[in-house]
Parts: structure tokens; sequence; C-alpha cells
């Protein structure tokens, strides 16, 4: 168990529950871990809180996109009715805005959806074929029944026996290195 | 509801009227839906079932192929009546397509739990009845290969789309619809995915799968990110549901022809919406459940709950056909009174009767609880409420494109083989999707499942 620091990743340790998760994310934050991150089959309530995750960009950038969508969208529309392709109907404004509308409204809905869509996965650096974490065998289970934790070697705290024991104070079972290739 | 009821979210009618199985687990969930793909052995019935849903929709192919060759002649429609069978179907197909969003994004906002089981279905039949709502305006402009024309694009020839035109709202809010609900059902899929490729044995699906999933890991960080785009997107969705088919209202409230040209359009073609998407939602729920055996996912609440909301929406669309009797006769407008009287003695009078009866008269069984519990009778009213929404609107187009505002205008219909085969070979083509959906995908999402789970054991705490 003598590996270098560079090789490898962090090391993880599995649980069976939620609730021990969230406990043992706790403790090795409280430890003064700052590099760790945690594995679910789904969105565990509280887990965002417990390592300490801030507000994200996402709603940020839909808003972005939003107004894009919402602006772009209706001055193009002006652009077209009073200057690309004018149509006089009876005498009535080239700008009749109130016709564009439903447009506006759809591109601002379609400008805000992309945004939050894309900016969500760009953001979490998706597609993303191969990660460090996927080399555990025992990983399969974290998109089924088990919860993970990996406590990652880029924290300047690191040190391979201590995060092992401190992964065992928590009750963690399986716990294993996680190789950097 | 009789008033010693207690509440409908008190614990005392959860555990009566599950919205769960009992004794599932993270693991139990995860095992029954993914077998479904993974393991289990393609029955006979699916290949029977897709055999005779793909030879359906060979029909439809055959049907657009003639129609490209021939032109818009092979139909029924000629001049009066221009729209016919395309806008028809067109306008109940991306009704039945209003279901899906709504359950994924309002039920979602409104933290209604039992909307867990139905969504990824109803997300992807939306879908499918979309991509059918596509093709008959497509077909219909009479020269498909020039569509796109509808888009915005700089041509050569310095033509622009007429903004101020109801058909081009139309395009816009129909591929924004589609588009958003492609990427809803697909972000809500990633997870999946993911299960999928970790649980596959062969290496081709763990390759399809995995590129599909896009390296998913369910980290804490991305999960984070996740759940903000999800929320977003349920609340983007929601304006747009109601959007949809209010655009798909104005191509009729925006003419000034007789019996379209009315305000209550939108509200009362959103409940239709809405009406005839749980209908189709509860005609692939119940064969679904029973063929796979999901009776513990998709339980007795679900549908008993689908019921009263095509209960609710059916009365709202009944509104909406007295309050267009009504403001016909009140504004005393003698082409608005004259067409109400054509819907009740005209040529067409026993649509409009067959129309009252399927989507006012017979879904008032509804009100009984027995009803709403028994799974035949479900079906066979998710049926009738498809055939009352169809034939809303073919008396909506028909009846006011055949009696205009002078005599010399008046015309006939009557739908040609074409305009069946084309009509009929959507819903074979809806049904093939369908049939591909429940074997290649997760119909019902197991991430979500497993989030049922865990808050359901809690409240048993």
């Amino acid at each position: 168990m003598h590996l270098h620091r560079s090789h490898i990743y962090g090391v993880m340790g599995e649980f069976g529950d939620p609730a021990e998760l969230i406990h043992a994310v706790e403790k090795i934050r409280a430890a003064g871990y700052r590099r760790v991150n945690a594995y679910s089959p789904f969105p565990v309530e509280g887990l965002s809180e417990a390592l300490g995750l801030k507000r994200n960009m996402v709603s940020t950038i839909c808003l972005l996109g939003g107004l894009a969508g919402g602006i772009g969208g209706f001055l193009f529309q002006y652009w077209v009715a009073t200057s690309a392709y004018p149509l006089n109907i009876g005498g009535r404004p080239l700008n009749s805005w109130p016709a564009f509308i439903p447009v506006t409204f759809e591109l601002t809905i379609l400008g805000a959806s992309l945004a939050a869509v894309l900016g969500m996965l760009a953001l979490n650096k998706l597609p993303q074929p191969h990660h460090p974490v996927f080399n555990v065998p025992r990983f399969t289970h974290a998109s089924s029944d088990r919860f993970f934790v990996c406590i990652e070697s880029k924290d300047p705290k690191f040190h391979l026996e201590e995060c092992a024991r401190l992964l065992q104070e928590v009750h963690a079972h399986h716990i294993t290195e996680v190789s950097d290739d | 509801m009789s008033a010693g009821q207690p509440p409908m979210d008190s614990p005392e009618i959860r555990r009566l009227t599950p919205v769960i199985g009992p004794g599932h687990t993270y693991g139990s969930v995860t095992d029954k839906i993914s077998a479904i793909v993974l393991t289990r052995p393609t029955s006979l019935g699916w290949y029977i079932g897709f055999l005779i849903a793909f030879s359906v929709m060979g029909m439809m192919t055959v049907a657009i192929g003639w129609l490209i060759i021939k032109g818009t002649g092979i139909w029924g429609i000629n001049i009066p009546i221009g729209w016919g069978f395309a806008i028809v179907n067109f306008v109940w197909w991306i009704g039945i397509g209003h279901a899906g969003t709504l359950i994924s994004a309002i039920l979602f906002l409104l933290n209604q739990k039992w909307r867990t089981s139905i969504n990824r279905f109803a997300e992807a039949m939306t879908l499918f009845a979309v991509a059918c709502a596509g093709i008959f305006p497509l077909i219909h402009t009479g020269r498909p290969w020039m569509a796109f024309y509808m888009f915005p694009y700089p041509s050569t020839m310095g033509l622009w789309p007429q903004f101020r035109s109801p058909l081009i709202w139309d395009v816009f809010a129909v591929s924004t619809y589609g588009t958003v609900s492609l990427m809803f059902w697909f972000v809500g899929l990633i997870p999946d995915l993911a299960t999928l490729r970790d649980r596959s044995v062969k290496k081709p699906m763990k390759i399809i799968y995995g590129m599909l999933s896009m390296g998913w890991r369910g980290s804490a960080r991305h999960w984070h990110r996740y759940q903000s785009a999800y929320l977003l997107l349920a609340g983007l969705a929601t304006p747009l549901v109601l959007s949809v088919h209010t655009v798909v209202s104005f191509d009729f409230a925006i003419a000034i022809v007789p019996g379209w040209h009315t305000t209550i359009f939108p509200p009362y073609f959103v409940a239709g919406a809405i009406y005839s998407g749980f209908a189709m939602v509860l005609t692939i729920a119940i064969p679904l459940r029973k063929a796979y055996g999901l009776e513990d996912f998709i339980t007795m609440r679900h549908l008993d709950n689908m019921a009263k909301v095509m209960l609710a929406t059916g009365l709202i669309v009944a509104y909406g056909y007295f309050i267009e009797f009504f403001m016909a006769s009140y504004s005393g407008n003698k082409f608005d009174v004259f067409l109400v009287q054509q819907r009740l003695h005209g040529p067409y009078a026993p649509f409009y009767f067959a129309l009252i009866l399927c989507n006012i008269l017979i879904p008032q069984l509804l009100w009984s609880f027995k009803m709403r519990h028994n799974v035949v009778v479900l079906f066979l009213m998710s049926i009738v409420v498809n055939i009352g929404m169809w034939l809303e609107r073919f008396v909506i187009v028909v009846i006011s494109l055949t009696r205009d505002f002078v005599p010399s205008a008046w015309g006939r219909y009557s739908p040609t083989f074409w305009d069946w085969a084309t009509f009929i070979g959507t819903m074979g083509m809806f049904v093939t999707l369908i049939f591909l959906f429940v074997r290649v995908l997760p119909a019902i999402s197991i991430a979500e499942m497993r989030e049922l789970v865990a808050e359901t054991s809690e409240d048993e705490k």
C-alpha cells in the first residue's frame, strides 16, 4: 500500500445508506479535508450542504440564455419586419410588436432551456468517457444501491493510511485506493 | 370526496393507496426496472405487437410516398375545406403530446410524488406524439421539401418568414416544444443510462449505454448542478406547455371564420390537450403495467389520480363547449348563431353529438370511486376520450369551413382512403416507437424511484 501520491487519485469508502454517507462526509470535512467528493445513485438530500457546495452557476447561465433568446428573438423579428422584408399591410405600422410576442416567448424558453442543459453539462465537464473512480470494481454499484465517498489525493492533507483509517472510523466498507490511470 | 375522509396526502391515505408497493429497496427497484431492458427475454407478444405496429407504420410510409408523387389531390380536401384531416390529426396528436411534459414539469413543481413512476414513459409518449403531429403540417404544405422556408435563414432571395402569422408562431411553438421535451427527457435519462451501462453484461450494450450516459458517475457535485438544471427546466416547461396549445388555438382564433374567432379557444384548447394527453397516458399505462408486472410501481393510486385529472379537465372542456354556445347566442352575431345551429342540425350533427357523448357524458362515470378503480373501465374510458377529442377537432375544422359566410362558399368534406391510411399509419408509428422505447430504455425513472424509496422509508421512521 505504498504507492506514490501522484499514482493514486484518492481513497474510497462505501456505504449502504444515505444517512451513513452524510455522517461520513461531515466527519471527513470536520477532520479538515477539503478535496472530498461523494457518489450516490440518486440526489441525496443534505449532501450538498455536508460537502459545503455553494450556489451553482446553472441558474445564472439559464437567465442569460433566456435573455439572449428573448431580446435577440424580438430584435430579429423587428429587423425582419421593419427593414429586411417590410410589408405594408393596409398602412399598419411595420413594428407590429404585439404580433411578435408569441415567437419572442418561445425563443426565450428555448434559449433558457438550452443554456440550462448545456450549461449544466459543461460545468460538470460531461461528456467525460473515463474517470479514475471507474477503476474501482465495486463502483458499478454507485448507479444502483451503494453510496461512495472519495478523499482525493490532491488534498493538501492527503495521506493514504490516515485517510483509510478515517474511513474505517466512520464505518465505511470496502475501503480501496483509487488508481489514477 | 365525502367530508369525513382525511385529506389526500395524510399518512392514512398514503398507506391505503401507496405510490410504490411495500418492501422495495434501492437494489430491488433498480433490478426490477433495468431487468425489463437488460435481462428479460423479449416476449413473443412484444414481437407480434411490434410487427403489427410496424406494418401499420409501413402503410403510412406508402401513403406519404403516394402523396409526394401525386400531390394533396389524393386527399379529400378542396376549397373551401383546405384543412381537413391533416390539421385535425395535427391538433389531436399535439394535444396528446401535452400530458408528458405536464406530468414531468407541473407535477414536479407541485411536488406530487405520484408522478415519479409515470413521468418517463409519459415524456416518451409526448415526444412520439409530437413527432406524429409534426408530420401532418409538413405534408399538408404540399411541397414538404420546401418546408425549410418556414424557418428564418438568410436566403439568396432575401425572403424572410412573416412573423405576424399564427402559422409561423406554430412552427416556433412546436419546434421549441419538441426540443425542450427532448432535453427534459434526456436529462432525466442520464442517471438511468449510467445504471444500464454499469449493469449490462454484453460489450456493445455497455458501449452504447456508456456513450449515451456521457460518463455520468453520480458525483455529488454533478447532482448539485443536475438538480438545479432539472428544476429550471421544469419551471420553463410549465409555461411552455400552456403556450403550445395556446398558439395552436391561435391558428384558429386569429382567423375570422365563424366558430373559430373566439377568446375561449386558448384555455379550452389547453384543457382539451391535457384531457386527451392523460387519456393516452392511461391507454399506454394500463397494458404496460400488466405486460411487465409493474403493478407495484404504477399503482391504483396513479390510475385513480389520472382519472381525476381527466374528469377535471373534461369538465373544463365541457365548460368551453357551453361558452361557445352561450357566446354565439348572446352576441347575436348571425353567422355565429348559424354555425351553432349547423353543429346541432347540420350534415355533421352526428359527429357533434358523438363528441358530446364521448367527451362529456361518458366520462361522468369517473365520479364513481368504483369506476376509477376498475382497470378495464378506465382503459375503455381512455379510448372513448381519445375518440371524443379527435371528434372535437373534426367538428371545429370541418363544420366551420363547410359553412362559411355565404352559401356560395359552402361545401362538404369527406376523407379519402389516403387520409385514413395516413392517420392510422401515424398511430402505427406511435405504437412502434412505444414498443422500441420500452424494450431499450427504462420505462420508469430508476433514479427517481430510488429517491421515492428513500423518502417513503423516512416517512415510516
